[in-house]
């Protein structure tokens, strides 16, 4: 495109153009790479200059427990997120795509909400709830309200592919004598894999990573990893949290490029549908 | 037979149910119906009736209904003071976001460099890095033993650290850089939806780059700007882990207020209308957004 603009006005607002994008870029990433280039420092403080090379902050982190314990909490929320988020996410969004009910314009309203409304508010209001019911909190309570604040985008990834496949695909299977159970697993989901895996792993990411509600909602005594962290930055921050940022970075990094590259295989065995650019 | 209209398929109609009856679409939606009304509905209804329960004492209240805590509210200009940086601090942020966010999703949209996927994907992966460290990995660009002072004094172009954490200039670093790549990819998608022969089209007829830029691209992905305007708005106006780690005290916003009165206080009446005023203003500005764009933009920048 930039060869478009031949008048020199247009050359140099899109110099300022690239300029600005650069900046942004390194922006965004500047700050990341300071706490993994710190991670590695041998100085016991957590900042600026670097004083040697050391892993010994790596090994500090896998004797203390604290730290282990909440990263397995994590992943288990996680983990269970992912797999029931997706499930539901997938039946609404395919109910929603397929079918016409009383109450759809106000359920594809409300089903967005929770990627709107502040996660304070969230917070607080279900804790009122419970509070208001006499009831604990619990760790289920904790993993209902991960799945709701990750529905919204299951669902929304997964509406997006739906409107693409078409509905006679379905129709055949069913005017065949499938089972409408049969044809779901045998055509439908199929054609929805690529959502089905973006999906599973947004849900991941936003359960690991929830900090905010995650706050309010977790029983006494349970820190999940970032509750973890934030509890650690309170004394100081220390080059033990610089190496605790950079192996989350590595998972919450790692798991969704491993997954992209799997769907990538997937896709290219099987070409269904358009492609999609980003999960 | 009418492929369309399932009722015609026979041997469709399970138990006299039709093939896209209403009723098994009822079923489909429950479970996330049912989470979304005992997690999102009941929780703010529930919280809007606690705004008139009586505090009496640290975590304790009664259901004895009173204006106390919205008379608190709308007389003490401590809260006043709050709600108005908030909703400045918010503002900043969102502007900030669209100027520079546009500049980066236009670059990436108009680039004929061939790997544009990888600037695209270097967007997508801080939504995978924790919230929490990309916040605090701000100390060590901005703290007193962070990426710039420490650089500086090395130079000898000042003496002692400059104070740049905790001010609420690093809160507003910290909340663009967390909510640029939304503003980026909302603008993105709205720029692909442009068709690329209006603007050949403009640029063929006589008009300059800019006049091209400002008569036909600029007016098209207004859509996607807006959305991302809100989204950056209400994030960043309902934040509380940002403050709370790049802020001093007085740097604090609504949510931190809200956090303090009902985790510290305990005062959970008052700490319920708080969050039903952030809940009114910030869901004021998004009914008006919705009012002249709809939802669907937002729509398509959170999943599409």
């Amino acid at each position: 495109m930039s060869a478009t603009y031949g008048d020199r006005q247009g050359k140099w607002a899109w110099r300022l153009t690239g300029l600005v994008t650069a900046c942004v870029y390194i922006f965004l990433f500047a700050p990341i790479a300071a706490t993994v280039v710190l991670s590695f420092n041998s100085s016991m403080f957590g900042g600026f200059p670097m004083t040697g090379f050391s892993l010994q902050w790596y090994g500090k982190l896998l004797a203390n427990e604290q730290v282990l314990s909440a990263f397995r909490t994590s992943l288990w929320i996680a983990l269970v997120t992912a797999v029931v988020t997706t499930a539901i996410g997938v039946v609404t969004a395919f109910a929603l795509v397929r079918f016409d009910f009383p109450g759809k314009q106000v359920l594809s309203t409300l089903v967005i909400l929770p990627a709107l409304v502040p996660e304070t508010i969230l917070g607080v209001g279900l804790l009122v709830l419970i509070k208001a019911v006499d009831q604990p909190r619990t760790l289920l309570l904790l993993v209902l309200g991960h799945i709701m604040l990750a529905a919204p985008y299951v669902v929304l990834i997964t509406q997006a592919r739906m409107v693409g496949i078409r509905r006679v695909y379905e129709e055949a299977a069913l005017s065949l004598g499938a089972s409408r159970v049969a044809t779901f697993r045998e055509v439908t989901l199929p054609l929805l894999i690529p959502a089905v895996v973006a999906g599973a792993l947004l849900a991941f990411t936003i359960s690991f990573d929830n900090t905010s509600a995650s706050l309010f909602w977790r029983p006494a005594g349970v820190e999940t990893m970032p509750t973890q962290i934030l509890s650690m930055l309170k004394i100081s921050i220390s080059p033990e949290v610089n190496a605790l940022g950079t192996v989350m970075i590595l998972v919450t990094v790692g798991i969704p490029l491993m997954g992209g590259l799997i769907l990538q295989g997937l896709t290219r065995l099987k070409r269904f549908g358009k492609p999609r650019e980003r999960p | 037979m009418r492929c369309n209209d399932g009722a015609d398929i026979r041997g469709l109609m399970t138990r006299g149910w039709t093939l896209y009856d209403f009723r098994l679409a009822w079923i489909l939606v429950a479970p996330v119906v049912l989470l979304l009304i005992f997690f999102l509905v009941l929780p703010i209804a529930v919280m809007a009736v606690y705004t008139f329960f009586t505090f009496v004492t640290a975590g304790v209240e009664t259901s004895s209904l009173t204006l106390a805590n919205w008379q608190e509210f709308f007389t003490d200009s401590y809260y006043h003071g709050f709600l108005f940086k908030t909703v400045r601090v918010g503002a900043m942020t969102a502007v900030i976001c669209g100027v520079l966010g546009y500049f980066a999703a236009y670059f990436i949209w108009a680039t004929t460099f061939r790997h544009k996927w990888l600037l695209l994907l270097l967007l997508i992966v801080p939504f995978w890095i924790s919230f929490t460290i990309r916040t605090f990995s701000w100390i060590h660009i901005l703290g007193e033993q962070g990426l710039i002072n420490v650089t500086l004094l090395k130079l000898g172009l000042i003496n002692e650290p400059m104070q740049m954490l905790y001010t609420e200039g690093a809160v507003i670093l910290g909340l663009l850089h967390f909510l640029l790549p939304y503003m980026i990819l909302n603008v993105y998608v709205s720029l692909e939806s442009i068709d690329r022969t209006l603007i050949s089209a403009a640029r063929s007829m006589g008009c300059t780059s800019a006049q091209a830029f400002r008569e036909v691209t600029l007016p098209l992905s207004l859509p996607g700007l807006a959305a991302g305007l809100l989204l950056c708005f209400v994030l960043a106006a309902g934040s509380y882990v940002t403050p709370q780690l790049l802020g001093a005290g007085r740097d604090a916003l609504f949510g931190n207020l809200i956090y303090d009165t009902i985790m510290g206080q305990l005062n959970w009446p008052l700490g319920a209308t708080l969050s039903i005023v952030l809940f009114v203003v910030l869901g004021f500005f998004a009914v008006i957004y919705t009012r002249y764009m709809g939802m669907s933009q937002i729509v398509k920048g959170l999943g599409g």
